[in-house]
Order: C-alpha cells, then structure tokens, then sequence
C-alpha cells in the first residue's frame, strides 16, 4: 500500500522521497454537515503531493461517550477505527479534539500494538503540515480579518499552540500557517485562548454556561472586527456559528483548512 | 452547605445566568485576577520549573505521609504544642466543642479556614450554642450575609459592594446606602477589633504544617489570624493531613508559589509562623483525615491532594467565572472543588465533574501541577460506572453508541438526519432541544462528505 512520494511543491526545504500514505479521518459532524471544511482538507493535502485515502466505513472516534462518562462503550468505535486506519503511515484529521482523543484513548485489548501506531501516528491537519509536510509556503489568498479561535484540546491538550497560562515561549502552529496566507489580516483577541463553551455533550447539559461562553467568545472576535472566525476545530466553530447566525450576524465561520486551501 | 439545595449545577447555574449582566461583572472580576496572576508569574523566569518542585515535593509528602505526620506530631509535642488527630467531621467538629467547653466559655474568633467550612464547624457549633465570628473581611461578609462562601480565597466575590453596604447596614449599623469599601472596612476592623479583644479562644487554618520543625504557617492578607491568636489563651489550628510539608526550606518554594497564583501578590502581607505556644498559652492542631485517606488510595485522583488551595483554578475556569461559586453546591467551589467533592459522596457530587467543557486552564495554572482536567474526566468514568448517570443519559449514550459503531446505520441515520433538518426543520428547531434555544442549528448541506467522496474520487 505504501507509494512513494518526493513532491511537496512550494517547499524547497523537503526534496527527500517520504513514502507514506495518509489516511484521512473525518469526524462524523464534519463529514455530515461540514462537508466543505473535509472537501479543503483532502484538496490541499492532495495539492502538498500526499496521497490520501478516505476508508468509506469510518464514522467516529468515540470522544462524545468517552468525555460523558461512558468510555467503557467505545469499543465498538475503536474496534471500527483501527480497522479502518491501522494501516497507513500516517492519520490525518481536521479536528485537535478527535485526534487528542484517539492519541490519549485509543485502546483494543485485541490490537494494542495497531491502536498504538494509530495513536501514534495521527495528527492534526494543521500540525501534520508545520511538523510533518514542513510546510513553509501555501498557494492560498485570504483578504479578509480574521480571529482565530484556539480550540483548547489541539492547543492546550496537542500544544499547537503556546498557552497563556504558561511561563514559556509563545508559538502557534495553525497561526504560522494563517500568516503564509496572502492578504489575510488576523485579530488580535482580549483572551486569546479562553475556551468557547462547546465541550462536547456541556454544550446542551450546561446550555446556560455553554451559550453565555459561546456569546463572550464571539463578541471578543466581532469587537476587533473579525469578518470571519477559522480555528482548527469544526465544534467550536459550529457552536460560534450557532449563536452568530441566531444573533443575525454577517461574521462567518470557516475551519482553517478552507482557508489554507485558499479557494 | 449541606442542605441548602438539591438542584445541580447546571441547573444553579441557569439560575445564576438569568442575570447576563452580572454574569459579566462577576467574569471579568476574576479575570482581572487571572490577569494579575499572569503579570506575576511572567515575572519569574523559573516559574514551571517552581511549581514542577513544588508538585516533586508534594508526591514525595503522599508517599511517605505516614511518617511525616507522625515526625510533624512528634516535634510539635516537644515544642509544647496539643495534637489531636479526627478522623472526620465529627470528631474535629467535637474536639474543637470539648476546648471550648474546658475553658467555659461560649464564643470564639475564627480566621479562614476552608477545611472547618469542609467539616461544617459553625453550624455544629452553633447548635451547641457556641457563637463563632469569622474574622476574615470576606467570610465575615458571607457569614452576615448567612452564606456559604463562593471561592476559597475570596469568599464574597459574588457579593458587589452595594450588597456589603446593606449587609452593614443592617448588622454594623452603618449610614444606608454607604458602599464605599474603605469606609465599610473601616467599620468591620473596628467591630472586629472588639471581637479579638474579648475572645479567648481563637481557631485558625493552616497554610503548611513544617514536618522538621513541628510548627505551622498561616498566609493572610488582614493579620486576622495573628490578632486572633496573639490576643487568645487557646489557640487552635485546624488542618487536612495533606498540608504537611518536609522542611521548613520548602516553604521557600510554596510561599513564592502561593499567592501569585492566587491574587497576583508576590506574597501574603502575613506569613506566620506559630511554633510552640506563647507562656500561659494552649496551642492545639487538629489533624483532619474527612475521606482523605480513601481520596489517597485512589491511584488516579491522589493527586487533587497536592492542592495548597490558591484558587487559580476558579479564577481561570470559563464556567466557573459564568456559574458562581454556589453553583457548585460544595464549601469547595470550581474545578478542584469538582475533583474533590466526589470521594466524599459521589452520589451527590456527581454533577460536578461535568461542569467542565475539559478546556484544561486549570491544569495549567494550578502551582503543585495536579491534572485536573484529567482528573475530571476520569471522575466522569468513575460516577457512570458507579451507576450514578441518569436513564436518559444512559439509554441515549447506548443510541449514540449503536450508530456510530455501524458504518451502515450511520451513514443512513445522518442521511434521515440532515433530510430532516432541511424539510421539517421543526422537528429540530424547538424548545426540547437544548442546542437550539439560544443557537441556531448547523445548515444541513446537500451531501455529507463520504457521499462527495464517493462521486467525486471514483476508484478510491
């Protein structure tokens, strides 16, 4: 299964043939109502030379029952993953929250060693392009403000980006990608990195919590004029975009692979 | 406190959300404190190497408590010093009623102490009929006010100086209407003054108890504790097993630690030590087990013991700034508040683990390094399994569990799904649906992404 490739355009940096195969996991909410956000995921992979396999019979990575309590019935999500993806060199998701899950949870007493390599080899779309593509040039033209919205499992639980909480040097992975981005202007934020309030099933068990997060956090990016709010998490964004669009609201939200891919 | 609600805390804090606007004033309070605590601890260039010794410093004291407590008791003896071991509430709460009936007398000053609020001494006391003023400004102003406090550190933050003013007013007998804070903390020092002057017993908390030296630091802004115990014939300090430090050169990692983290000072304005009694003085420590002994032999959760109760974890926590102490129904609020309350009685707390969106905030900010977030999930596991999740929830997660784990039935099920939203969008759009009360729904698009990849990378 494994091809050959040696063709990361507009990298000079990478002209060592990598053989590997990426397969693609799109979480079940991505693949049923973000189609768009999975569509520019797969095409700038593809554009970075990666071949890309999308297993038809994936669904999810289990994280709504695990992060409810119920972890114990995820078996059959797991079982399901590693069938799907136990045989690529890499995984790549557009999700922190969905890959976080599977690196720190992913278990099949029947296949430790392939839920291992899994939880080994996935990654986060935006980090497999700075750490394992190392992508340093995009073909992408964004003329826009944009906020960007850390999402806290991809930065707080993968490290994508710095933390203000901590005592260390500041970095942002899908923040280093945004700025290869032609015309794209980024917002600074009063709290770059407070959580929005999604949380998986707290957005509806702690609905009035969940919206009056959700509330500030948009209203942090529309005070410095964002005209579209991108992170690397579809869920938060689908939460931000629920309360902007009953607020009536022309702010957009775009996953970040959609602005990377520049179309 | 105990019985004063049986609502959940999403429920208490749908409550405490009806007033958007104090839900504002009440985040950004304790932002500004999570600010000052940021522009603190920017200062120190070997902050995570600080609080990584502090949290080496900790596992070492739960691995080998045993015999730290017993050095600790040992040194205190011989500094002159009355040791009292409870093994809960009751014990601690009857130990406390004895003294003070020993000494005749029907009153003490008491400076804060979270563990006597965990073991719910003034209403035992109370009761008894023993009279307990707090001594603290804040948990003066929640005890007037007849509350439990809402944060461990700053016991009134709920409270806007308006509301203290009235309180004041009606107790202190101050103008109506005054809510200047220096003039109301003019008057409570004055009333407090009479109350440190006629006391004889006086009962603090311990920050740390030095296990080398035998004797215990008590960190407080207002000196209340030191007016209280310097003033007293008897001095009692309350502390849980887990505030036991090796040796007195540690303090100089905790206290840097402290109270950064907590307001954003470089330290307390009084750091106490109380080594042996004063001449014609008692001096006694409670030493206070209260489920900490099960809490330690819980492999995943022993480290929520490290916790030197700073508060930053409430101050950082979204959900804590727009949900309030209170909502937490627990003397100890917010996410450690959350980690703890369940080994004591995980029935009534199994809420609390849920009131996290797992952001992980917590986690970082907090100066002993305890995995809070990583503990909340676990708790989570832990109250499902221990039966503790509701019908719904359970026959809901089976559903959940059934599609996603069958290709087919999910890729039907999102089809019917998405049709559904897109023809008969009230079946979604209604009041039974959470998401939708304050949020619109996702606009279903035409085809999910597996059926565009299906069409449009044939032969893959």
């Amino acid at each position: 299964m494994p091809i050959i490739i040696n063709c990361l355009p507009k990298n000079g940096q990478n002209n060592h043939p990598i053989i590997m195969t990426v397969g693609l996991f799109i979480p079940c909410y991505v693949d049923q109502f973000y189609p768009g956000a999975a569509i520019a995921c797969l095409e700038l992979l593809e554009k970075l030379g990666v071949t890309v396999v999308y297993p038809k019979n994936q669904t999810c990575c289990g994280q709504p029952m695990a992060n409810s309590g119920f972890e114990h019935l995820t078996h059959g999500c797991n079982e399901l993953f590693i069938k799907n993806f136990a045989e690529f060199d890499y995984i790549v998701a557009p999700s922190g929250s969905c890959v976080l899950h599977i690196r720190d949870h992913l278990h099949d007493d029947k296949n430790p060693d392939k839920a291992a390599h899994i939880s080994n080899r996935i990654y986060e779309f935006t980090s497999f392009l700075t750490d394992v593509l190392k992508v340093e040039s995009l073909p992408s033209k964004f003329p826009h403000k944009v906020g960007m919205h850390q999402s806290c499992h991809g930065q707080r639980g993968l490290h994508l980006s710095s933390m203000t909480e901590l005592v260390a040097p500041t970095f942002s992975k899908p923040g280093s990608l945004l700025n290869m981005v032609e015309g794209i202007e980024i917002v600074s934020l009063n709290r770059g990195d407070e959580c929005c309030g999604f949380g998986g099933t707290f957005c509806v068990a702690e609905e009035a919590v969940s919206v009056k997060m959700g509330k500030d956090r948009v209203d942090d990016h529309l005070e410095h004029g964002a005209e579209y709010i991108t992170g690397v998490d579809m869920s938060c964004l689908m939460h931000m975009e629920g309360i902007l669009n009953r607020q009536g609201s022309k702010v957009k939200v775009l996953h970040i692979a959609e602005i990377l891919n520049g179309k | 406190m105990s019985g004063l609600t049986t609502k959940d805390h999403a429920e208490l804090a749908e409550i405490f959300n009806k007033d958007e606007a104090r839900v504002d004033w009440h985040d950004e309070t304790l932002w500004w404190i999570r600010a000052k605590r940021d522009k603190a601890v920017h200062n120190i260039p070997g902050w995570e190497t600080l609080r990584e010794t502090a949290s080496q410093i900790k596992n070492n004291v739960l691995s080998n408590l045993n015999q730290y407590l017993v050095q600790f008791e040992a040194n205190a003896k011989a500094n002159g010093i009355t040791i009292h071991w409870a093994a809960n509430g009751a014990e601690h709460n009857k130990i406390v009623h004895d003294i003070l009936v020993r000494q005749g007398v029907n009153r003490m000053v008491k400076s804060k102490s979270m563990l006597t609020e965990e073991l719910h001494l003034n209403e035992y006391l109370a009761e008894n009929g023993i009279d307990v003023i707090d001594s603290d400004l804040g948990e003066r102003i929640v005890q007037l006010a007849k509350e439990p406090p809402s944060h461990i550190v700053l016991p009134c933050i709920h409270k806007k100086k308006e509301e203290i003013g009235e309180l004041f007013h009606q107790y202190l007998g101050t103008p109506a209407g005054n809510a200047d804070p220096q003039f109301l903390t003019e008057t409570a020092r004055h009333h407090l003054r009479e109350t440190f002057l006629t006391r004889k017993v006086a009962l603090t908390g311990v920050n740390f108890a030095v296990a080398e030296t035998g004797e215990f630091v008590v960190c407080t802004n207002e000196g209340n504790a030191d007016m209280g115990a310097h003033l007293a014939d008897v001095h009692i300090a309350s502390m849980g097993f887990e505030k036991i430090i090796p040796e007195r050169k540690h303090l100089g990692v905790f206290l840097r630690l402290l109270t950064r983290s907590a307001t954003g000072q470089p330290i307390t304005t009084y750091s106490s030590h109380f080594s042996k009694p004063r001449p014609g003085q008692e001096m006694h420590i409670i030493i206070v087990d209260n489920g900490r002994s099960i809490q330690l032999g819980r492999p995943e959760f022993r480290n929520s013991l490290k916790c030197i109760r700073c508060g930053a974890c409430m101050n950082t926590c979204p959900v804590y700034r727009r949900s309030g102490g209170h909502s937490y129904h627990n003397a100890i609020s917010g996410p450690i508040g959350a980690i703890l309350a369940p080994n004591l009685d995980m029935e009534k707390y199994a809420d609390l683990p849920f009131a996290s969106t797992l952001c992980g905030s917590c986690s970082n900010v907090c100066p002993v390094k305890i995995d809070i977030h990583d503990q909340l999930y676990k708790w989570r596991q832990v109250i499902v399994k221990n039966g503790y999740a509701t019908a719904t929830k359970k026959a809901g997660m089976k559903v959940m569990t059934f599609t996603l784990s069958n290709p087919a039935i999910y890729h039907t099920g999102g089809k019917i799904g998405r049709w559904v939203m897109k023809h008969a969008p009230f079946a979604v759009n209604n009041k039974l649906n959470p998401w939708y009360k304050q949020r619109d729904m996702p606009e279903p698009p035409k085809e999910s992404f597996g059926e565009w990849y299906a069409k449009n990378r044939k032969g893959s």
